[in-house]
């Protein structure tokens, strides 16, 4: 039954076992609002854009900072496939890991409050997500099966209850929505408080559930708020190639939810979304957006075809054998469409041979980060 | 789409009658009810007369009712909890509204009652979204909007063909598991409305559902029957089997499933504990649906709802007919329902 899951209380800290990796450019002062959350746990702060600018951490945190002269020392000619100039180099924290769980988070984004008040452990919550199993083959109409007082419904075949294990947690965001720059321009926030006389910041309505997306579904996986079994589905987190030198920015994330989901689906794991929701505070220039975006806004409708029509052959049995054949359909496939693509499919497998090269050996001295540890 | 322009003329509200005493009922959900026609189906088997409060708008419909229009042999179709669809046959209307008759309105966070009505027809006239999935769950939720990320070339969405409501308070498990849990009672209120992504199954209950008549109103079978079918939602499948026919037909033709709000409070009633003592066949028909129902794939020349309802039920006696004759039992049904609504609604 669903409730052997709910009954682990409380829920365990996971501080040897997670790592938190937030891409900054500017400062991470956001972290003080974290910290009863975050104290805990080793962060991996990947530092954007200018090396030689100082970063300045919270004291207290224990952490390990890169910077791009560290991914390029640490990479070498590998480090093209790692952006630069945009929050998708994030991902090289997920490579240099060593834990089981990541937790990623924008360094915009502060701590929420749920409809009673009380501040939200985001951390804590995609901990619980992925936990407890997911239950990507049959929908459950009361989502969470395994959360404290729900179950899975009336006709929810039994041979199905036990679920799937869960790679992925995606979570929310309350007051500025991830919306894309079209949607952002079309509805600038204060001229829709004003016209309908509601507090300045239209919040977005605080959904009180988890679910997890079914097996053949595609879904934008936001990276603001996101958190994955690195164990499990590590080397498809590849968050692509954006940002500077790129002709399109703000789908890193996309792209690495819609390789995850398939590659999930494949394996038979699941993806879970919802709760938890984060609080984010700024919302960037749609002007700025439309300029990233708009290659991608044209480009995803190929690629969404695409990766709905993929199927992973059956002796692909790992996650880098799955993510080395999607990078071979790309290049086949989305080639055509723009030479991009073929960079892409390239970054792909740059990405994974990087992976392998970190994860599959002891790292030297050399290839010690430039910041400061605690 | 704002939640007041609601035509009353296109909705019939369909209830159907297990309890001979409506006035409960009927009273606590005047508010919502009123303005709209209401259709009460008694089922055959209840001997009492119905006792309706006044004030409504109201045709009933009793065994007499019904074999009139489908004949004596074929009343047995709509005996139990399946009475209803005998509402749906002969409704005129766009829109159906079902509620079991041990619901009433339930209440939000707030403390507001829910309109579950105009709820369910808001849900039904907005469009869904089935072929990819919305984080932010109803993109065309007032405060809500799709999401970056989403494909601009399916913002339009496609027609609702259902919504699948909730329940607070008693919720619809099945009885091994409320026997188990018997003090567990559903308090979560997910402020939410989505649409069930294409080919994801999901068991639809028919405690609180709505659903696009003209779009897709063959599809709604009374068909499975188990053999020990009691009075108690615990002791039928009738409505799981009617909703894994209708996601895959709605699937087919490409129109949208939603679930989520609105709720429905569902009073006590039943034991569950008394409901497992009788052989919990449901389960062993379920499992043997599931992977019927996954691998099933309907010929691209059924374009018509009756067509691939008439499809299905062959389908279904091929390859389920030899497991269970429940499931033979069935696809006669559904072919058998079909030949019924053609024929009431053609003369029409």
């Amino acid at each position: 039954m669903a409730q052997l899951y709910s009954s682990v209380k409380p829920t365990p800290m996971l501080k040897d076992e997670l790592d938190i990796v937030i891409p900054t450019i500017r400062n991470l002062d956001f972290l003080q609002m974290w910290r009863p959350f975050f104290e805990q746990y080793h962060l991996i702060i990947v530092q954007d854009g200018d090396p030689s600018k100082v970063i300045n951490i919270p004291e207290g945190f224990d952490y390990e900072l890169y910077n791009r002269n560290d991914i390029n020392r640490i990479l070498g000619p590998k480090a093209s496939c790692i952006s630069f100039k945009d929050s998708a180099c994030r991902c090289f924290g997920y490579m240099v890991s060593k834990k089981k769980y990541i937790y990623t988070i924008d360094d915009d984004c502060f701590v929420a409050k749920d409809p009673t008040g009380k501040e939200i452990n985001a951390l804590e919550q995609h901990i619980k997500n992925l936990l407890s199993p997911s239950t990507p083959h049959f929908f459950n109409t009361l989502y969470d099966p395994y959360r404290d007082g729900a179950d899975f419904v009336r006709g929810y075949p039994f041979s199905m209850r036990k679920g799937a294990i869960t790679a992925v947690s995606h979570g929310l965001w309350l007051n500025i929505p991830d919306y894309d720059a079209p949607t952002q321009l079309v509805k600038p926030l204060e001229k829709n408080s004003r016209k309908f006389d509601l507090p300045l910041r239209l919040p977005i309505l605080y959904v009180d559930a988890v679910m997890t997306i079914p097996k053949g579904t595609l879904f934008p996986m936001c990276g603001m708020n996101l958190a994955f079994d690195r164990e499990l589905i590590g080397p498809a987190m590849y968050f692509g190639l954006m940002g500077d030198g790129q002709p399109i920015g703000r789908y890193d994330d996309m792209w690495a939810g819609w390789c995850v989901k398939v590659i999930c689906d494949h394996m038979g794991w699941g993806v879970k979304t919802g709760l938890p929701y984060i609080w984010h505070s700024k919302a960037s220039n749609p002007f700025v957006n439309l300029k990233k975006e708009y290659n991608g806004i044209f480009w995803q409708e190929e690629a969404i075809p695409f990766f709905q029509s993929v199927t992973l052959p059956k002796e692909c049995t790992s996650v880098q054998q799955c993510y080395l054949e999607l990078a071979k359909l790309v290049k086949e496939k989305l080639g055509k469409v723009d030479p991009y693509f073929i960079t892409l499919a390239t970054g792909m497998v740059t990405w994974i041979e990087a992976w392998e090269e970190l994860n599959s050996e002891e790292r030297t001295e050399a290839k010690a980060p430039n910041g400061n540890k605690e | 789409m704002s939640s007041a322009e609601i035509n009353k003329n296109e909705v019939d509200i369909v209830i159907g009658a297990l309890n001979a005493d409506l006035t409960q009922f009927l009273t606590s959900w005047r508010p919502f009810f009123s303005g709209f026609h209401l259709i009460v189906v008694k089922d055959p088997e209840l001997k009492e007369e119905l006792n309706i409060p006044e004030g409504f708008d109201v045709d009933v419909y009793s065994k007499t009712d019904m074999e009139k229009v489908v004949g004596a042999s074929n009343s047995t179709m709509f005996s139990g909890y399946s009475c209803r669809y005998f509402g749906y046959l002969i409704s005129k209307k766009k829109y159906i509204v079902s509620i079991d008759d041990d619901c009433v309105p339930a209440k939000d966070p707030k403390g507001f009652l829910v309109d579950a009505v105009t709820q369910h027809v808001t849900n039904l006239e907005n469009p869904a979204t089935p072929l990819f999935f919305n984080t932010l769950y109803d993109p065309y939720r007032e405060g809500a909007d799709f999401v970056r990320g989403y494909p601009f070339s399916l913002r339009s969405g496609v027609p609702c063909a259902a919504s699948c409501g909730l329940w607070l308070n008693l919720a619809d498990l099945d009885a091994p598991t409320q026997a188990l849990k018997t003090e567990q009672r559903n308090t979560s209120y997910v402020d939410a409305v989505m649409t069930v992504p294409a080919k994801a199954m999901l068991p639809i209950s028919g405690i609180n559902i709505a659903f696009n008549r003209e779009l897709v109103g063959p599809a709604l079978v009374p068909a499975l029957r188990l053999a020990g079918e009691g009075k108690v939602r615990w002791e039928t499948l009738e409505d799981v089997w009617c909703g894994m026919c209708l996601k895959h037909i709605s699937d087919h033709l490409g129109y949208g499933v939603k679930t989520g709000l609105p709720y429905v409070w569902r009073n006590e009633r039943g034991d569950a504990v008394e409901s497992l003592r009788k052989k919990w066949e449901g389960m062993k028909l379920m499992e043997k649906s599931v992977p019927f129902f996954e691998s099933l794939k309907l010929p691209e020349t059924a374009l018509k709802v009756e067509d691939c309802v008439i499809e299905l039920a062959k389908a279904v006696k091929e390859q389920l007919g030899s497991d269970d004759p429940a499931f033979t039992q069935a696809a006669d049904a559904m072919v058998k329902w079909i030949q019924l609504w053609n024929s009431v609604n053609s003369s029409s």
